[in-house]
């Protein structure tokens, strides 16, 4: 994973909102006191979510300050992880499975969609400034591929015109639902009469 | 095929696609909870010896004797308080069976914790859950909250006389941090890189207490067994492999899906009962991924026989680990399908360690020539080597699990590899030229 | 003691060791690169495996702890083949630009692979690219070839307690960098240097200026400030290249401060090559006999009275002595070496020492700093403080705001009532002290600067002694003494104790000498009014600026020199290049001098000099060995008054005139400042 590229752009000032920084003390609860670095994945988090999906550099310092923790540790963390953001995504950030099980299923076909729809590179964001997309490794909905994320929803058993009507309809800000696009109750079989015999179908 | 099949009665999670609801109530109904109580009531000896004689094995990957973990933990709890974490970092490419059991069946896994808590001394647990599943997380959130209402969970949890608290933590996209010592790590609020063992979890583990980790799965059979004893757990599947074990079938096969099913069911009859057969029939079978990415592939000859259990595959150089089940038709190309396995782990690899720092990018590269057709022979055995250095050098299995792949593709597909070489060596070797002599500049052209 | 099997030869070892260390006893060597013996293990570079019995895979043998009945290998084909591989693999993406590289020929990859690695390179694919990190004046970069040891991370977390260098990213991608590239901040920083096994980090002032192999290598001790680090001096000619730590552990143990390691080049700036006259009020080249004439015949004008001399800080003891011999054939008793006014007295020995010794903080289970700021005025002694702090969690507490010290501490107060209040066992922090067996006082000079100077120091050392905190098992009373030469000078009696101990300040402030003979001083502060002032020194300087006459001497790396530091540990400093252009070493000066005024030499040669410094050395035991022990004579009152415990800033990268003449220094200074001016610390 290459080391993520700060965005040039910063805000100046970060601070946790009023109802963030109840969330952040409630949060610091489930730690112990002297172990209140626990709290660092949480806070990073609620910056993200804070700030349009990604963190800024002067919230880095903040959670530093608020966790007394030096700045290196919470960016080493920031950049650790692959689901923090440290440059602007889509408001609405399409994130596509491109693992094995996903792959061999037809994931090449949804990211084809995503190339054409939203834009031609990953990370690029859309020419309505609402949508970016990226390839992304096993999202543990092996069963269900291939798959999406949108934000934090699934989008599962995808084809091509059921990703294309996904897409098309977040451009009009129109969220449909989440889970299995093929007709079927989450991991069960397409025949579910297989498994659950009669009496509990 | 049907008498063959797992009974619904010996099914441990009868909610597995949310066909009668996974609130508390509808949980009560199916069982959950019951008898708690009283199995707390029974002390500590005897919950861990019950658990030891249905010979429960870790679900997460490894199979360590369950019952033999949490007996690790200090008998007495001294100055340093007891940690139980449960591992919901479910990430190996061809397993989403944690994910169910978050969403469906959460209060298995909350009463599981309580017991599992109670069994080896800890007073709080906290559950590890891959940052994608938020939904699944807030699920279990609302489970768990549905528990305190019910005063399942708290002080004096679910009348035990046991304090007990369950705390949720995400993961924020590390694969890595399944691993038990990186996810506790990650818990301390540091990059998740595993820590050198000796000391083990069980003595040093989070915030340098004794800390017991399990796999959600693991701990979500725990009560079940224990209100049914051990030995109807162990009458299930044979000796050293007992139980019920949700298998996750993905990739080519006509309906892929999760399935609960006895341990040691043919393989063959998972892929043709429950995911309707393979894509293109069973002749089109080019080989199947047997337990998660990390997991060397098995040919279709071994697809015939072999039985899903720890030992029969560990036999058959392979092994459960998670039990996803990847199967892969003959429509594929294995070297790519390999290679897109090699990138997952090169993305992955946390980076500490050489080995798997430098070689997981290695493999990935030489794979995605062969792919290519970019490669020699001696490419290919120049990988075996790599992958050969790569394992049983790192701090922890991340290292196996990124080479046996590849050393399961060498082993069963070689010829498929050597019949992509279409680069010629540029260096020939001359055998009878002193080894110290720079080969190719014999050669004029290269000269 | 347990017993381990290594190679078939059973041997001894201590518990708590790790295989490698066991390994080492053994003699088999085992090749490492992420293990440092100061630094946490991280095991992460794999080129320690063994092969150990029960076990299918090779271990670590860094991170393995040893236990009796183990059967170790590590001569066998496993471990070969497990070390070969980890080789390949550091090769694999190392850049191998090893002509172009400053650690060529002491490069621990250079050594290792010449052992493990292979003749050709099977890695066809592209080499990784990792862009240069910036990390200040001093830290070179060149992060291609970083092999992810980690050394530098946990040097910076650990010993430097400046936790500003992480891995960011991870994978095959990760990089060593500070904070978004900013400046280390901390005193220690060239350490990483020296701990980098590849050539990731080097010195920046050094790039490409030699090859280890074509250095004179010289050891010897750093004075730049009183702890007295032992160095290796490393000379391409005239010019002093670098300066490296050397090992010792009751002292520095392996580290050095960036400023004694990167004043070098001062050494080579703004040096007085050539004896000055001042005409004109314009200071004018001149010849050494030209320099003595004039001199002479102002000596001879002068009443004796009025004749006066200072000492300055990186004076030796040789010199020291020198030069109040020189004072005693004038007739003058106005010498002074303090820079400003402090109480001191110098009747017993331990009243200028820092008495518990170096080592001896990490015995201790209390810490007290009473006006001291040791992270500025004792860099190294502080990383000890630091090490007590990390290893043994000492509870550190300090009369005055001493700021950031690389650990936490507490204040129980910053005025002198509060000092007042613990001499009496009345302040809280008694209860606590009472508790400490070994505790240690640090009294600095910024506390002995103080009206109540006299008081604090007489009383808290009869506070201790009343405890038995001052006796030859344990001495709590520490003074932390600024200045190489100060030690040296208190013992040669240079402090006229008859005398009201301000005096010459007092004089000098009114103008009364007139007649000032600055010896190698520069940090001495007062207005010139019409005395003449003779300035012998290395560097053109604030001494010279001021001088009527210039005599040009030698700086520490060009003459030989005991001193003495501030545990009172006789150690010498040796001569590894020679003085600049006509200067002459400083003993040679004050012989010359005395040859031209009074037609006979001042002392026959550089070794009787030695002798007799040797012999005027109290409680001198041995050469570097603490002094003895002897009970102290009895208290002077003094009186109090309640004040401020104020901590005097030190302008660390400017304190001597060697490091003011030094490029590097003042990079440091100013991105310091800038640093302190942005207002971004925390």
């Amino acid at each position: 994973m290459s080391v993520k590229k700060v965005n040039s752009e910063q805000p100046k000032n970060f601070e946790f909102n009023e109802k963030f920084k109840s969330i952040a003390e409630e949060i610091l609860k489930k730690y112990p006191k002297k172990n209140k670095k626990s709290a660092v994945m949480p806070f990073l988090y609620l910056a993200q979510k804070q700030n349009n999906n990604w963190i800024p550099l002067a919230a880095i310092k903040y959670i530093s300050k608020y966790l007394s923790m030096p700045y290196i540790s919470v960016y080493e963390v920031a950049t650790f992880y692959s689901m923090f953001n440290l440059s602007p995504v889509g408001k609405y950030f399409i994130q596509v499975c491109t693992t094995t099980p996903c792959l061999i299923r037809g994931a090449d076909k949804i990211v084809k969609v995503c190339k054409k729809k939203i834009s031609e590179k990953e990370n690029q964001i859309s020419k309505n400034g609402e949508c970016s997309w990226t390839e992304v490794e096993c999202l543990g909905a092996c069963v269900n591929a291939p798959m999406m994320q949108i934000n934090s929803d699934y989008y599962e058993d995808l084809d091509e015109k059921s990703t294309a009507k996904i897409i098309d309809s977040i451009f009009k800000d129109k969220i449909l639902e989440s889970g299995s696009y093929k007709g079927r109750k989450n991991t069960s079989p397409v025949d579910t009469k297989i498994i659950n015999g009669s009496e509990h179908a | 095929m049907d008498q063959n099949m797992l009974k619904e009665e010996n099914k441990i999670f009868k909610n597995l696609y949310n066909n009668h609801g996974w609130e508390l109530d509808k949980a009560i109904k199916r069982d959950d909870w019951k008898n708690t109580k009283e199995i707390i009531s029974k002390g500590k000896e005897w919950i861990i010896n019950e658990i030891k004689t249905s010979e429960l094995r870790g679900r997460g990957g490894a199979g360590f004797s369950t019952g033999m973990k949490w007996s690790f933990a200090p008998k007495k709890i001294g100055s340093r308080p007891h940690y139980l974490v449960i591992n919901a970092d479910e990430s190996e490419p061809g397993t989403c069976k944690d994910r169910d059991i978050l969403r469906f069946e959460p209060q298995k896994l909350i009463e599981g914790c309580l017991i599992a808590g109670f069994a080896v001394g800890a007073h709080v647990c906290y559950i590890y859950i891959r940052g994608e599943y938020s939904f699944e997380g807030q699920r279990l959130q609302e489970a768990i909250n549905q528990a305190y209402k019910k005063n399942f969970l708290g002080k004096n949890a679910c009348g035990s006389n046991w304090d007990f608290d369950i705390h949720i933590h995400y993961g924020a996209g590390a694969y890595i941090c399944g691993e038990e010592t990186a996810l506790l790590e990650s818990i301390e609020g540091n990059k998740g890189q595993p820590r050198l063992k000796p000391p083990f979890p069980a003595l040093v583990g989070l915030y340098g207490c004794p800390t017991i980790v399990n796999n959600v799965e693991t701990i979500a059979v725990v009560p079940t067994i224990l209100r049914r004893g051990g030995k109807w757990f162990a009458s299930l599947g044979r000796p050293k492999n007992t139980g019920t074990k949700i298998f996750c079938i993905s990739g080519n096969v006509n309906s892929p899906c999760n399935v609960e099913e006895e341990m040691g069911i043919p393989l063959k009859d998972l892929i043709n009962t429950y995911a309707g057969g393979v894509i293109g029939g069973w002749d089109n079978l080019q080989a199947v991924i047997p337990g998660g990415s990390s997991m060397p592939l098995l040919p279709k000859k071994t697809c015939e026989t072999i039985k899903m259990d720890f030992d029969s595959l560990t036999e058959n150089k392979s092994g459960l680990g998670t039990a996803g089940i990847v199967v892969i038709n003959k429509d594929q190309d294995i070297v790519s399908c390999m290679a897109r396995i090699a990138r997952f782990y090169k993305h992955e690899s946390c980076g500490q360690c050489t080995p798997c720092r430098e070689g997981s990018g290695w493999m990935w590269r030489i794979l995605n020539r062969a792919t290519k057709g970019e490669t020699t022979l001696s490419d290919i055995d120049l990988l075996e080597d790599v992958t050969k250095q790569i394992e049983g050098h790192t701090i922890c299995a991340f290292g196996e699990g990124s080479a046996w792949p590849v050393q399961g593709l060498l082993r069963h597909f070689r010829k498929e590899i050597d019949k992509k070489c279409s680069n010629d060596p540029l260096i020939k070797k001359k055998k009878d030229v002193p080894y110290l002599i720079d080969q190719h500049l014999l050669e004029k052209k290269n000269a | 003691m347990p017993k381990i099997n290594i190679n078939g030869k059973e041997i001894e070892f201590e518990p708590g060791m790790t295989i490698l260390q066991a390994c080492e006893i053994a003699g088999a060597e085992i090749p490492r690169f992420c293990y440092h013996e100061r630094l946490s293990i991280a095991g992460n570079c794999r080129m320690c495996l063994v092969e150990m019995d029960k076990s299918r895979k090779p271990i670590a043998s860094c991170a393995m702890p040893a236990a009796e009945g183990m059967n170790i290998k590590t001569n066998t084909e496993m471990v070969e083949k497990a070390r070969k591989g980890v080789m390949e693999f550091l090769l694999a993406n190392h850049p191998l630009d090893c002509p172009v590289c400053d650690q060529g020929g002491e490069c621990d990859l250079q050594d290792q692979s010449l052992y493990y690695g292979v003749d050709k390179s099977r890695f066809s694919e592209n080499k990784r690219f990792v862009s240069e990190k910036y990390m200040g004046p001093l830290i070179k970069t060149q992060m291609t070839r970083c092999i992810h040891c980690t050394r530098c991370v946990r040097f910076a977390t650990e010993v430097a307690g400046v936790p500003e260098i992480g891995a960011i990213g991870r994978g095959e991608n990760m990089e060593i960098t500070t904070y978004l590239e900013k400046s280390m901040e901390s005193e220690l920083s060239g350490n990483v240097i020296d701990l980098c096994p590849v050539g990731a980090l080097t010195s920046k002032p050094y790039a490409f200026s030699a090859r280890p192999w074509e250095l004179k290598k010289t050891e010897s001790i750093d004075v730049l400030d009183a702890v007295g680090s032992n160095i290796r001096v490393d000379t391409y000619g005239w010019e002093v290249k670098r300066i490296l730590p050397r090992l010792n552990e009751e002292i520095n143990e392996e580290w050095i401060s960036d400023k004694t390691r990167y004043s070098c080049d001062g050494l080579l700036k703004q040096r007085l090559d050539t004896p000055y006259i001042k005409k004109n009020n314009k200071l004018i080249k001149s010849s050494w006999d030209e320099a003595l004439d004039v001199i002479t015949k102002k000596l001879n004008e002068t009443e004796n009275s009025l004749i006066a001399g200072h000492i300055g800080d990186l004076v030796s003891l040789e010199t020291t002595l020198a030069f109040k011999k020189f004072f005693e054939l004038l007739g003058s008793k106005n010498l002074e070496f303090r820079e400003k006014k402090f109480y001191i007295n110098s009747e017993d020995k331990m009243n200028y020492l820092f008495n518990s010794s170096i080592n001896g903080i990490e015995k201790s289970d209390l810490i007290l700093l009473v006006g001291s700021n040791p992270r500025h005025e004792a860099t190294i002694l502080n990383a000890r403080i630091r090490k007590a702090f990390r290893n043994n969690k000492t509870p550190i507490f300090s009369v005055g705001n001493p700021g950031d010290q690389t650990y936490e501490y507490k204040i129980i107060g910053d005025n002198t009532q509060t000092i007042k209040d613990i001499i009496e066992d009345k302040h809280e922090f008694n209860r606590i002290f009472n508790t400490a067996k070994k505790p240690l006082i640090i009294i600095g000079e910024s506390a002995l600067e103080l009206n109540s100077g006299g008081f604090i120091f007489e009383e808290l050392k009869n506070f201790l002694y009343q405890k038995k905190l001052i006796s030859e098992k344990w001495n709590a009373l520490n003074i932390l003494i600024q200045n190489a030469s100060t030690v040296g000078a208190l013992d040669f009696k240079i402090q006229n104790k008859d005398k009201n101990n301000f005096e010459f300040f007092d004089n000098i402030k009114n103008n009364k000498f007139k007649l000032l003979y600055l010896l190698n001083s520069d940090n001495l502060k007062f207005e010139k009014n019409d005395e003449f002032i003779i300035y012998q020194g290395s560097h053109g300087d604030r001494g010279a600026e001021i001088a009527d006459v210039v005599l040009p001497s030698a700086a520490y790396t060009e003459e030989n020199g005991l001193y003495q530091n501030l545990e009172g540990r006789v150690q010498e400093c040796r001569k590894a290049s020679y003085p600049a252009g006509e200067a002459l070493e400083s003993w040679k000066v004050l012989n010359q001098l005395t040859n031209v005024y009074k037609n006979r030499n001042l002392f026959d040669s550089f070794n009787t000099l030695r002798n007799e410094a040797l012999e005027k050395i109290v409680n001198f035991e041995s050469l570097n060995k603490l002094p003895k022990f002897k009970e102290p004579s009895k208290k002077i009152n003094n009186n109090f008054e309640n004040e401020n415990v104020n901590i005097n800033p030190i302008d660390y990268y400017f304190s001597n005139s060697i490091s003011r003449a030094s490029k590097v220094m003042s990079e440091c200074r100013d991105i310091k400042l800038k640093y302190q001016k942005s207002g971004t610390n925390n």
